[in-house]
């Protein structure tokens, strides 16, 4: 079935969504709303609407990813659009291309929107640079992953209906985490208390200097949490070996069900994926009732459809040259 | 020759302790006079009106890349030569990470004979400290002393081996020349490419700590004790650095010091928020602390001299992704400019300050003519206008690459003149 209905929400100037650190609480709040404008009117993000017809979007995925690109094709798809889709492995760049060649030659195709994953971080802004189309960040290594952070937003505003004042706590890999420094900036903006609690190999104190709490035990903070984002040990990122096993790790932060009885009675699990079953979270955690995972999913889907939508909306010569770093 | 009349200019020669105007005259390729009577001028002489500008001993740096031989696509020994001269260089040390290395008398040949070819400005060679710059075993020293290199060095690449340092130190005593230590950690920096702090948090970048530095500082400052060898170490970008060596002059150790010019600038961390290439050098841009201890130590004279830190990178290997790029930066033709707009304009740094550390010290330290002028000496001369604004481009440059963090900034100051042996090599006109 194919629907039309919805205006683009005024506002919006964007041209590329490439991180949460510089949009301000109103460009928050309106691709939040419109995710969730889009999800009600897609029937969950099952139905089609045809809000962006005759527009190609292209996934260039430097770096392997399941979820994120069926993710975008699918909201790409769900408006309307045509999607390309690019994989760096056995194509141009294993021969020596640079990515900046690449995204140009596939631009140079017609394409609308440009959304891309790559291992190093900035990638999306150089990007976004030299190419006319708009670029969405898919994460950038380390850095950032804008959608994901706003679909955990928007799931955790759909159980709560606010942000502001809750205390959130990302647990985990945070040094190797892009979706830990998104969630970082639009939680923050929207009120919440964040902590950052892991092993202080992966937990820098730096972090305080963002007027964040960090933590070391998870057992003391988690009485305080309204929300739980346990986060991926990202083993393919880190260059030594950050903890002296997986065993001790699980015992110091896993999520289970002794910690569960130790937590407020309404606490949110969440986990951006994919999860490392008995490492950040034991089977009976993730799959229990306070669990959201498969709601970010479905949330994932809005959000992304969001996103493609405002950009393409967005007035053209329209930039995001703000500085990235307050 | 054409004999040379240089009037009417601010002389600034530490190394005679004159700042004043005055005249100087040039024949025979070496310096013959300071205000000579007009009775004693040759009759053919070129007069040049250096009124409103500085005329000093031409700068000289101890750190130049030249790539060539095996990398020439980054800079050549001509081209490099003639970027010296543009940013009033007439003397420089080329380092040894070429392909194949100069860990031969063969190879410290070809690099004279193609700078004497060039005749750009003067080129002397440091070879590799170890064969085939692989820190493993020394370089044959002696024989690279007799084909004509002036110092030893692995670097980019530092000196992990201390067991290889310590004995080169003591080697090198009875060839009285000097080693030069890239002072870094390699097991502490891994892949970083920037300053580790608050910002390649955020960023999510890896970062080059600067404990990576301080304790390659502190474990050279003790070779250099130890052994009373020659040791010079740079570049030194921290503040802990800047202690370890002032404690160590203090005590008495004799080595000396640099610092690179983006250690000096204004320029933080944070210029990688834009996540472009061209500000992934190395040292890094630190923060603010780093850079005022630095520019302090300059001053006091615990940091002894400015090299350029000219690495020259091509332009396809630059327009990458920050971990794919290589660390490296033209700088030859910005370095006196930014010295100037960063120190001496802001009055931090006086001109006889400035030059002492970008031509008398490096002279001294390296043991190669000039950074005088004294009658005598060789004529080898800059001529620099200190106040003409100009805006950085690098594809205006003599060097064959064009990276530089000072891209599109407005510097001031540049050399209107560069004289090697008495000869103009270099003239900027207007």
């Amino acid at each position: 079935m194919s629907k039309t209905l919805l205006e683009p929400p005024s506002g919006w100037n964007r041209r590329h969504l490439l991180g949460l650190q510089d949009l301000s609480v109103d460009e928050l709040r309106t691709l939040l709303d419109t995710a969730q404008q889009l999800k009600e009117a897609t029937n969950n993000c099952r139905e089609k609407l045809s809000l962006l017809a005759g527009k190609t979007c292209a996934n260039l995925f430097f770096e392997n990813s399941t979820r994120t690109r069926n993710s975008f094709s699918l909201a790409a798809k769900r408006l309307g659009a045509d999607t390309v889709e690019f994989s760096s492995s056995g194509s141009s760049v294993a021969k020596g291309e640079t990515f900046i060649d690449t995204a140009k030659t596939i631009e140079a195709m017609g394409v609308d929107w440009v959304v891309t994953r790559h291992q190093t971080p900035g990638t999306p802004h150089l990007l976004a640079r030299e190419l006319s189309c708009s670029v969405l960040n898919a994460g950038d290594g380390p850095h950032e992953h804008p959608t994901q952070g706003l679909l955990d937003i928007l799931t955790i505003r759909q159980h709560r209906g606010n942000i502001d004042g809750l205390t959130v706590a990302l647990v985990g890999d945070i040094a190797h985490s892009r979706t830990a420094r998104s969630n970082i900036w639009g939680l923050k903006k929207l009120g919440a208390h964040v902590i950052l609690c892991g092993p202080s190999t992966l937990v820098s104190h730096r972090w305080r200097e963002l007027d964040v709490e960090v933590a070391y035990s998870l057992d003391e903070i988690l009485p305080r949490c309204d929300v739980l984002n346990l986060l991926r040990i990202q083993f393919e990122r880190q260059t030594t070996r950050p903890f002296p096993s997986v065993h001790e790790y699980a015992n110091l932060y896993a999520m289970n069900a002794d910690r569960m009885r130790r937590s407020k009675s309404d606490i949110l699990i969440m986990a951006p994926g994919p999860i490392n079953r008995g490492v950040e979270i034991t089977p009976e955690v993730a799959d229990g009732p306070h669990s959201v995972i498969l709601e970010q999913v479905t949330n994932g889907i809005a959000v992304r459809m969001a996103a493609l939508w405002l950009l393409a909306n967005a007035p053209h010569n329209s930039s995001s040259s703000e500085p990235i770093v307050h | 020759m054409t004999p040379l009349l240089i009037e009417n200019g601010r002389l600034v020669d530490p190394s005679q302790s004159i700042d004043r105007v005055a005249r100087v005259l040039v024949t025979g390729g070496l310096i013959a006079a300071i205000n000579p009577d007009d009775g004693d001028l040759p009759p053919n002489v070129r007069r040049i009106d250096a009124r409103g500008r500085i005329v000093a001993p031409g700068l000289i740096d101890l750190g130049t890349e030249l790539r060539e031989p095996g990398r020439e696509e980054d800079e050549t020994i001509e081209t490099g030569g003639n970027a010296a001269l543009a940013g009033g260089f007439t003397t420089i040390l080329c380092a040894a990470n070429t392909y194949p290395p100069i860990d031969s008398p063969g190879a410290v040949e070809f690099v004279r004979q193609k700078a004497q070819r060039a005749r750009t400005c003067r080129i002397h060679v440091i070879a590799c400290l170890s064969r085939g710059r692989e820190g493993v075993d020394m370089a044959e020293l002696g024989l690279l002393a007799e084909a004509g290199a002036v110092g030893f060095s692995d670097a980019p690449r530092p000196t992990s081996n201390s067991a290889l340092l310590k004995k080169a130190l003591e080697y090198c005593h009875m060839l009285d020349l000097p080693i030069y230590d890239l002072p870094l950690v390699p097991e502490l920096t891994g892949s970083g490419v920037m300053h580790e702090g608050r910002v390649s948090t955020i960023l999510g970048l890896q970062g080059l700590p600067t404990e990576a530095e301080d304790l390659a500082v502190t474990r050279d400052l003790r070779l250099a004790e130890a052994t009373g060898g020659r040791l010079h170490i740079g570049p030194i970008s921290t503040l802990q650095g800047v202690e370890l060596i002032k404690r160590a002059k203090q005590r008495g150790i004799s080595i000396s010091a640099s610092v690179w010019p983006q250690t000096l600038s204004s320029m933080t961390d944070r210029e990688l928020e834009s996540f472009d290439a061209r500000f992934k050098v190395r040292p890094p841009l630190r923060n603010e602390r780093h850079i005022e201890v630095c520019r302090e130590a300059l001053i006091d004279g615990t940091i002894d001299c400015i090299s350029t830190g000219h690495t020259p990178r091509a332009r396809e290997k630059k327009v990458n992704d920050l971990d794919l790029a290589p660390f490296g930066m033209v700088s030859l033709e910005t370095t006196l400019a930014s010295i100037n707009t960063d120190m001496i304009r802001s009055g931090l740094l006086s001109w006889p300050d400035a030059i002492t550390r970008l031509s008398t010290r490096p002279a001294e330290i390296a043991g190669v003519p000039g950074g005088s002028l004294k009658p005598g000496s060789p004529a080898d001369i800059v001529i620099i206008d200190p106040d003409v604004a100009w805006t950085v481009r690098g594809d205006e440059f003599q060097s064959r690459s064009n990276s530089t963090p000072w891209e599109g900034k407005e510097l001031f100051g540049q050399a209107t003149h560069a004289i090697v042996g008495g000869e103009v090599r270099f003239e900027r006109h207007a």
